[in-house]
This record gives C-alpha cells, sequence and structure tokens, in this order.
C-alpha cells in the first residue's frame, strides 16, 4: 500500500471546497434558477388569466350582441306596428271625412233641389195664370182669383 | 522520452524506465538521514513512510479545486435571471443536472448533500480530465520549471490512491456524522447489531452487517483509483510508440472521455446514495 499524509492533505481540501461550494457557490445559482423558474411560472399564469378574461369578454360581448340584436328586432317590429296603426287610423279619419263631405254635399243638393222646386212653383203659377189668361181670353181679375191660385200652387 | 527505439534489451530497460519514472511521485517527507525533503527516487520514496505527502498530485488537486470554484464564482459574478450567456447556461445545467441526480436519489433534507455532489462531480471530472491532456507535457512543464530533468511530477491526481481515498474516507466520515445524527449512536450501531436476523444472532449480524459498510468506502476509491491508474498506464505504453502513437493515444483518450464522466457522475451518484441509507431508518 502506497498511502500517506497526503490522504489527510485531500479530505482537508475536500471539506475547504464543499464548505465553499455549499456558502459561496450552491445557493447564488440555485437562487437564480428557482427566480427563472417562477418568473416562468407567473409569465404562464399571466398568459393563461389573460386567455380566461380575453373568453369571458368575448363571450360577454357575444351576449350583448344578441341582446341588441333582440332589442333591434323588437324596436322595429313596434314600429312597423305602429306604423300600421297610424296608416288604418289615417285610412278611418279619411273616410270618415269622405263621408261626411258627401252627407254635407247631398244635404246641399237637398237644398238646391227645394230651392229649385219653389222657384219652379212659383213659376208654374203664373205660367199657369198666364195659360188661363190665354184660354179665358179675358182678363180675369187678378185679385179674384189670386187664393184659388195660391191654393193651386200648394197642391202642386 | 516518447520515442523509444524498436531494439534490445537496453530498450526494455529504457521502456521500463520511462513507464516507472512517470508513475513516480514528487514526494516530500522524512528521508533516510533524517532531514526533510524531496525523494529523489521511486525506493526513497517508498522509504518515506507514512507521513510524508504527494506534493504533485495534491498541488494539482489544489489547483483544480481552484479552478472549480473559480469558475463557477466567475459565472456567478455575471449571471443574470433574464439574459444568461452561454456560459451561465453551461454551469447551470450542470447544477441542475447535480440538483435533479439529488432529487431523485435522495429524499431528505440537507443543504449539504447538493454542494457536496456538485463539488465531488466537478472536482473528480477536472481531476479526470487530466488525464487526457498527453503524458509528458505537465510532468515536462514541471521539470522545466524546477530545472529538473530527473523531475518525479505525476499529473492525473485520480491515479494517486491518496487523492481517491481522501475522497472516499471523506464522504465515509459524512456517512458516519449522518448515521448518528438521524439515528443516534445507538440506532447507528443497533443497524449492524440487530439486523437482518434480529438480537439473537448479533455476532453473525455483524459478519453480515460491518464489512458492507467498510466496504463503501474502499470501494468507492479503488473503484476511481483503479480506472485511471490503469487508464494511464495505458497511455503511457501508448507513449512508448514513437509517431504510431498519435492515433492510438486519440482513440484511448475519445474512449477515456468516456470514462472521465462516467466516473465522476459515478462517484457522485454513490455519494448521495450512501448519504441517502445514512439518513433513512432500515
Amino acid at each position: 500500500m502506497n498511502l500517506n499524509a497526503t490522504i489527510f492533505g485531500q479530505s482537508i481540501a475536500f471539506f475547504f471546497f464543499v464548505w465553499f461550494c455549499m456558502k459561496y457557490v450552491w445557493p447564488p445559482i440555485v437562487a437564480i434558477l428557482e427566480e427563472r423558474q417562477k418568473r416562468i411560472a407567473d409569465g404562464l399564469e399571466a398568459a393563461e388569466r389573460a386567455r380566461v378574461d380575453l373568453e369571458k369578454a368575448q363571450a360577454e360581448s357575444a351576449d350583448q350582441m344578441k341582446d341588441a340584436k333582440v332589442e333591434a328586432a323588437a324596436l322595429i317590429d313596434q314600429a312597423n306596428k305602429r306604423a300600421n296603426q297610424i296608416v288604418e287610423e289615417a285610412k278611418e279619419q279619411a273616410r270618415e271625412e269622405g263621408k261626411r263631405i258627401i252627407a254635407g254635399a247631398n244635404a246641399e243638393i237637398e237644398q238646391e233641389i227645394n230651392r229649385a222646386k219653389e222657384h219652379l212653383r212659383a213659376q208654374v203659377s203664373s205660367i199657369a195664370i198666364a195659360g188661363a189668361e190665354k184660354i179665358l181670353e179675358k182678363s180675369v181679375d187678378q185679385a179674384a182669383n189670386e187664393e184659388m191660385l195660391n191654393k193651386l200652387a200648394s197642391e202642386l | 522520452m516518447a520515442s523509444a527505439g524498436p531494439e534490445g534489451a537496453e530498450v526494455a530497460q529504457t521502456a521500463t524506465e520511462y513507464v516507472s519514472h512517470h508513475l513516480g511521485f514528487l514526494r516530500y517527507g522524512r528521508t533516510e538521514d533524517g532531514t526533510w525533503g524531496f525523494a529523489h527516487s521511486v525506493e526513497e520514496a517508498d522509504a518515506m513512510g507514512f507521513w510524508a505527502i504527494n506534493v504533485d498530485t495534491m498541488l494539482i488537486s489544489v489547483l483544480l479545486g481552484l479552478l472549480f470554484v473559480g469558475v463557477f464564482r466567475f459565472c456567478i459574478k455575471n449571471a443574470t435571471v433574464e439574459n444568461p450567456s452561454m456560459f451561465q447556461n453551461i454551469i447551470e445545467s450542470i447544477v441542475e443536472m447535480v440538483q435533479n441526480s439529488v432529487n431523485s436519489s435522495f429524499d431528505h433534507k440537507n443543504n449539504l448533500i447538493g454542494p457536496l455532489a456538485l463539488t465531488i462531480f466537478c472536482w473528480i471530472f477536472l481531476m479526470n480530465t487530466m488525464d487526457i491532456i498527453p503524458v509528458d507535457w505537465i510532468p515536462l512543464l514541471a521539470q522545466t520549471v524546477a530545472g529538473d530533468s530527473h523531475l518525479y511530477f505525476k499529473a492525473v491526481p485520480t491515479t494517486d490512491l491518496n487523492i481517491t481515498m481522501g475522497f472516499a474516507i471523506s464522504v465515509f466520515f459524512l456517512i458516519i456524522f449522518y448515521s448518528i445524527k438521524m439515528k443516534g449512536l445507538g440506532g447507528f450501531l443497533g443497524e449492524f447489531a440487530f439486523q437482518p436476523f434480529g438480537k439473537w444472532a448479533v455476532p453473525l449480524n455483524l459478519l453480515l452487517e460491518l464489512p458492507g459498510f467498510l466496504a463503501k468506502p474502499v470501494s468507492l476509491g479503488l473503484r476511481l483509483y483503479g480506472n485511471f491508474f490503469a487508464g494511464e498506464v495505458i497511455f503511457l505504453v501508448i507513449a512508448l510508440l514513437g509517431w504510431y502513437q498519435l492515433p492510438l493515444h486519440f482513440g484511448w483518450a475519445v474512449f477515456h472521455i468516456l470514462v472521465i464522466t462516467l466516473q465522476a457522475y459515478l462517484f457522485m451518484m454513490l455519494t448521495i446514495v450512501y448519504l441517502n441509507q445514512a439518513h433513512s431508518h432500515h
């Protein structure tokens, strides 16, 4: 065997380097590795959170869009209904107005007819008198016959 | 030195000398005349006994340890969370590899295990990598610096049993320390005495459990040493082949890239597993 005190020297050196490594080499490197791991994990977590947020926002916007569409459809429907109603009302009004105008015209016509009748009646009596004058060839006392003629005229 | 001619007994002598010179240590200790100093031959080095130190492997070992902490500290100084450089990525991937190994094999909470595993892996990896450097370069450099062309200098620390056993007994010490810390002295000793056959077969239990326990550091240290000592000897033999060594050295070095990483990883994993056992109650 060729063992000598080098074995102790090596052991001392060994414990020195292990101590040095334990104090000044291992902890800083492991700290850097852990810090980087933590940052990567944080970054991934943030990305995941952002993805979830985005999904939620997309779902929300789709919901809002659907609501808006339904609302818009309802408004258009309502507007159409209202327009129809207005048209119907206008038609009704026009019809009534027409009726009223027709009624007015009818009344006026009636009045005109009556007036014409009256006029005619008055003329008929004078024509009848003139006719009778001609027939009788003699002047009839107008005053004496007036009563009879008026009676005739009212019978017309 | 690397080119020995193909003729006769004298050449064989030269080759033997070459290999054994490369396997010798630059050892500092008490020489036969009672003074302290460097050994000048393998025999002199062997005669120094236990109280001597292999200056070459110890020096390279400490320099590589400093290189390891220096490179990592340099990386930390310029490290950022958001924008890591290529260099930082490499360092981080090593740390993550070690961290994953610890997480997969170690079930307890202990802040020592991560840095321990990282130090073992990186340091042994660097020591093993010295293997790839052509066998003459570093000794030649040392000889030039020292101004002594006969200087012994062993450049690969893991080819020195002292270095590998230094690792192994340090880990063994930690195993004992944490076993006693987690289970108490009684619990720790009880595992040898009362398993696997219960308290009526204490001697048999000791006979079964103790060798297995003691084999842990021995196998750890010897496995690493054996792999790299053998690899080094092959490198030395290849280096004797003159120009033919170039493709052979390349092939063996490529194969050793695998061994270097594998052995460093294996030492680290076994350390983690042994310490996990030390923390667990059986």
